[in-house]
């Protein structure tokens, strides 16, 4: 079966500064799997090289099998690969229902038409009604998103990344800066959302890592050390070394 | 919980149809009330600045398609509609000598496709980036467009400009456009068109995706879209209306010069669009209104009119960016909790307080003004006969300065204070 | 011909160093603050009639200090009062409230000094031609002009090299947030920068007042020539400014001495047209006569292919 995200050999550097060192990843499509590293470990700067923010320096990226390397943020969208931020990145003089909907349009078919109406595209609205719902702020439907508590903008966050329908989904850290409370909802709401897509996510809660990761990949100083599943890169003495710095054969 | 999701859908539909109706409702008014006006006017000149009014209301519109809902701040936007303007007066030229079959009604669509064809020609690069860029590559554009106006003699006409004749082209229905009141409806006509399209536009997923490209660029990019797509769409629909308004000064003025493609002419609209308030749909059409009476206006009484408007325009910048509409929009709660009464007070004080130093501020302006012209006696300011090379008439209008200012930062914080009250919801 | 190359280099100099110093001030502000400043060409309008004003009362010496000194007082008062009010609302806020001060201040121009042009003169002191190749003289007020720009260049560079004020500003272009943390009041860095840069301005329209003609319009006419050269140049990049003034001032400054049409340039190049077309305009414009739009050509090229300018390496 096509892995819905592969790397082959992907590096990227600022300058003359090395990032990415020769990464090589395959996420199978249907499984939940998370990132995870040290801070500066190249995580987030990963997403941006899958998803078409950064072009990569050197290496190939495909997308449910479909060369993406050199594509646009937007043509890597259309592909069905859709991804949040880690900092809040809303449209936010728009209302929170304004949001969703934008994010629903292009998946609906509607391009860049300026001939239909935009409130008698009944799919459109429905499914941003729905997507509204899912996230728990129908209530704030006509709110500027600009004026929505932390909380509800990481679900807004969400929510214009699943709303298009995107079958590969990329979270950057879901659940960061978010209570107890607030992160078991958020990870009832990835679990509801991802059931049968792919889902990928930077995250640094582990208790949510493990609680909904099926695999999970770890990246250190640019390299993937392992990519496993949770137990066994719990028991994996490189995933040790890099977050207790035990050193290699140390222990032994 | 049940049952209120059982009846949302109910609710929905009923809200949605008084929406419906309410908002029908207000374009058949328009409609009718742009039928009626010429009937409540006299002269002539009422009628060529309603002219006037109707052409700068379409431009201004077709300008914030750009800045209010695209975010895109162009200094150049009159080279539209001067290009839509040029084409139409070259055209209608052609129809009066009978080299090709076009009516003057439908004259303002050539002006239409015109500008659109210049709009997607610049746009294409300019539409690339966003911001200060935009904004530099489309005042390069503007002079790029001035400086050629001095070549390409055939097509502007040097500096004498192309004139035209709308009397000569075929008649389409028998309709004539002679005199200023026929011309009138025409411009009604395609004003109340133009407008209602610009409208729809908004509300379609482009004009959506416009408001988001505005909002958030990048974002907009991993929802599928194309941000520089989006901006060059709407770039061509503005361009597209601009030359509409363009065709429409050629009909109605019937000569065009460089002048109404330049810097100018593009800093009016900016202007227009802005004291009206560009975060709304109806911002840019109190804007031209009120800017097209307050020039035609003031140039009877003063040679300086722009020099008012511009303090207006800082002004409006400074302290009220939100401008016309915006300002009126903020008292949509007030009025609905029906407690306007409650601001009325602290409003007129206020506003009487900055009419005084307007009126201050004016008069000293005015006897600058007669000063430097070297001109000696005494002139009528407002109600007064003032000798500006006396003392007296300065101390006194410096004076209105002064108590109308302190007063104004006296009462100002306090009106400011009774509509927050005012606005709170809940029960009065 | 050599006369011809001779005076347009010099010429070409002069101007480009004129240029220069109204486009240091502006790339300064831009670098700094993020704000293109529209009105930057009205405080050098402003410079010239202040100028021209005190000129009348104490001749031209003391108005070249006075003039600058009150403008960028001037200036710091607009940043004080009105930018920094707007800054909250972005850029493109910005943007438009230095647009409204440079209509109000070409407006206010009209009001106190009228629309003609004044007859702004050359200070009798270098009023004679400083020396002659073949028939033509070089006047010795342009080899002055030469001398104060330099002189402003050489001030600036020290100041922004040499001393503490300029290591601030310096860094200010590039990390204001963190010069902010470092303790030091970016606010007021900027509103000093914004009336040195207005000074400057100021000064530059003293000087050229007398040769460029001190009319209501010579904002307008100066102000979008300025904004070309710090594109070109790379938006807050001063050497990016400085190449770029000198480059736009001599191309035009050749462009205006050359007396060719096009059709016959290209000619010369070997490109034969039909002269006779529907361009037939075109091609019998000389190239003096495309001088003016050189510039504008200049500007949407590089926004195209390089927006980051020659030196620059920001885009917006």
């Amino acid at each position: 079966m096509t892995p819905a995200i592969e790397l082959s050999d992907v590096r990227k550097s600022f300058g003359a500064t090395p990032i990415i060192r020769g990464v090589s990843l395959a996420i199978e499509a249907g499984t939940r799997q998370a990132l995870i590293g040290p801070n500066g470990a190249g995580k987030s700067t990963l997403f941006n090289l899958i998803t078409g923010k950064y072009p990569v320096t050197s290496g190939r990226i495909r997308v449910k099998g479909a060369a993406v390397t050199d594509l646009a943020p937007y043509e890597i969208n259309r592909r069905g690969l859709a991804r949040s931020f880690q900092v809040t990145n809303i449209f936010t003089r728009m209302s929170v229902f304004e949001n969703i909907r934008c994010a629903v349009l292009w998946s609906a078919g509607y391009r860049y038409s300026f001939w239909h109406r935009i409130s008698a595209a009944r799919a459109v609205n429905e499914r941003a009604e729905t997507v509204l719902e899912q996230l728990n702020l129908t209530a704030r439907r006509d709110v500027p998103a600009g004026v929505l508590s932390y909380a509800e903008q990481r679900a807004l966050e969400i929510g214009i990344t699943i709303a298009g329908g995107a079958d590969v989904i990329l979270l950057d850290e879901p659940t960061a800066g978010m209570s107890r409370s607030e992160t078991e909802h958020v990870v009832g709401l990835i679990r509801q959302i991802t059931a049968g897509k792919t889902l990928l996510m930077v995250e640094h809660d582990m208790s949510v890592v493990f609680d909904l990761a099926d695999r999970i990949a770890v990246l250190v100083y640019g390299e993937v050390i392992a990519h496993d599943t949770p137990e066994r890169i719990r028991a994996n003495a490189a995933v040790q070394e890099a977050y207790l710095g035990v050193p290699q054969g140390g222990v032994a | 919980m049940s049952t209120p999701v059982a009846t949302r859908p109910f609710a929905v539909a009923g809200v949605a149809r008084a929406a419906r109706v309410r908002r029908y409702g207000l374009w058949l008014a328009a409609a009718v009330v742009l039928l009626l006006l010429p009937q409540s006017v006299r002269t002539g000149t009422a009628i060529a600045v309603m002219n006037q009014m109707g052409i700068a209301v379409i431009f201004a519109l077709s300008f914030n398609m750009l800045l209010g809902q695209g975010g895109m701040l162009s200094f150049g936007h009159a080279v539209y509609f001067g290009l839509g303007g040029f084409i139409a007066a070259h055209v209608l030229n052609m129809a009066g000598r009978g080299a090709i079959y076009l009516p003057v009604p439908l004259l303002p669509l050539v002006g239409g496709l015109g500008g659109l064809a210049f709009a997607a020609l610049f746009g294409s690069f300019s539409t690339r980036r966003a911001g200060t860029v935009f904004s530099m590559i489309s005042l390069g554009v503007a002079e790029l467009m001035a400086a050629s106006s001095l070549i390409f003699d055939k097509f502007f006409g040097g500096e004498e400009g192309i004139t035209t004749n709308r009397s000569k082209a075929p008649l389409l229905l028998g309709l004539e456009f002679t005199r200023d009141r026929q011309v009138y409806y025409l411009i009604a006509f395609w004003l109340f068109v133009a407008t209602l399209a610009m409208y729809a536009f908004s509300r379609t997923p482009v004009g959506r995706m416009a408001n988001a490209v505005r909002d958030n660029p990048e974002r907009a990019e991993f929802v599928g879209y194309s941000q520089h797509r989006v901006r060059f769409v709407s770039f061509c629909a503005a361009g597209f209306f601009a030359g509409i308004a363009g065709g429409l000064f050629a009909v109605n003025y019937e000569i065009l010069t460089a002048e109404n493609m330049g810097l100018n002419a593009s800093g009016a609209v900016l202007l227009m669009a802005y004291i009206g308030g560009i975060g709304a749909f109806v911002g840019p059409i109190l804007g031209a209104v009120v800017f097209t009476f307050l020039q035609s206006m003031l140039s009877d009484y003063t040679g300086m009119w722009l020099l008012y408007l511009g303090i207006l325009f800082l002004a409006t910048v400074l302290f009220v960016p939100m401008g016309l509409a915006g300002l009126l929009m903020l008292h949509a709660p007030v009025w609905r909790a029906r407690r306007v009464g409650r601001l009325l007070g602290p409003y007129v004080l206020t506003g009487a307080l900055g009419f005084v130093a307007a009126v201050g501020i004016i008069g000293l302006l005015e006897m600058v003004h007669f000063v430097a012209a070297g001109r000696t006696g005494t002139r009528r300011l407002f109600w007064l006969v003032v000798a500006p090379r006396t003392l007296m008439p300065w101390l006194g209008f410096a004076a209105l300065v002064v108590a109308g200012a302190v007063g104004v930062r006296w009462t100002g914080p306090r009106a400011v204070a009774a509509f927050a009250e005012a606005s709170r919801p809940g029960r009065p | 011909m050599f006369q011809l190359i001779f005076f347009s280099i010099l010429n070409g100099l002069v101007y480009g160093m004129l240029l220069f110093m109204l486009s240091s001030g502006l790339t300064l502000i831009f670098g700094m603050m993020g704000v293109l400043n529209f009105a930057h060409a009205s405080f050098y309008m402003l410079g010239a009639y202040v100028a021209f004003t005190v000129g009348l009362h104490l001749g031209f010496w003391p108005a070249l200090v006075i003039a600058p000194v009150v403008v960028g007082l001037l200036g710091a008062l607009v940043e004080r009062q009105g930018l920094r009010r707007v800054h909250r609302f972005g850029h493109i806020a910005e943007l438009i409230f230095t647009f409204g001060v440079a209509i109000l201040v070409e407006e206010i121009v009209q009001l106190v000094w009228g629309r003609p042009a004044k007859s702004y003169q050359v200070p009798a002191a270098l009023d004679f031609p400083l020396f002659r190749v073949m028939s033509s003289s070089f006047p010795a007020y342009k080899a002055f002009m030469l001398v104060v720009a330099v002189a402003i260049f050489a001030f600036i560079f020290v100041i922004l090299t040499r001393t503490r004020a300029g290591l601030i500003i310096q860094a200010s272009l590039t990390h204001p947030q963190m010069v902010a943390m470092l303790g030091h009041n970016v606010p007021r860095v900027f509103m000093i920068v914004f009336g040195i840069g207005s000074a400057l301005a100021a000064l530059a329209g003293v000087i050229a007042g007398p040769v460029l003609g001190t009319f209501p319009g010579m904002a307008q006419v100066l102000g979008s020539i300025v904004f070309v050269v710090v594109v070109i140049g790379g938006l807050g990049s001063l050497s990016g400014a400085f190449v770029a003034s000198l480059l736009i001032g001599i191309v035009q400054t050749f462009a205006v001495a050359m007396d060719v049409s096009v059709g016959g340039a290209l000619a010369a190049m070997g490109v034969h047209v039909n002269t006779a077309g529907a361009l037939h305009d075109l091609w019998r414009v000389t190239i003096a006569q495309v001088a003016p739009i050189l510039p504008y050509v200049l500007l949407v090229l590089t926004l195209i292919l390089r927006p980051t300018g020659l030196f620059g390496t920001r885009e917006t």
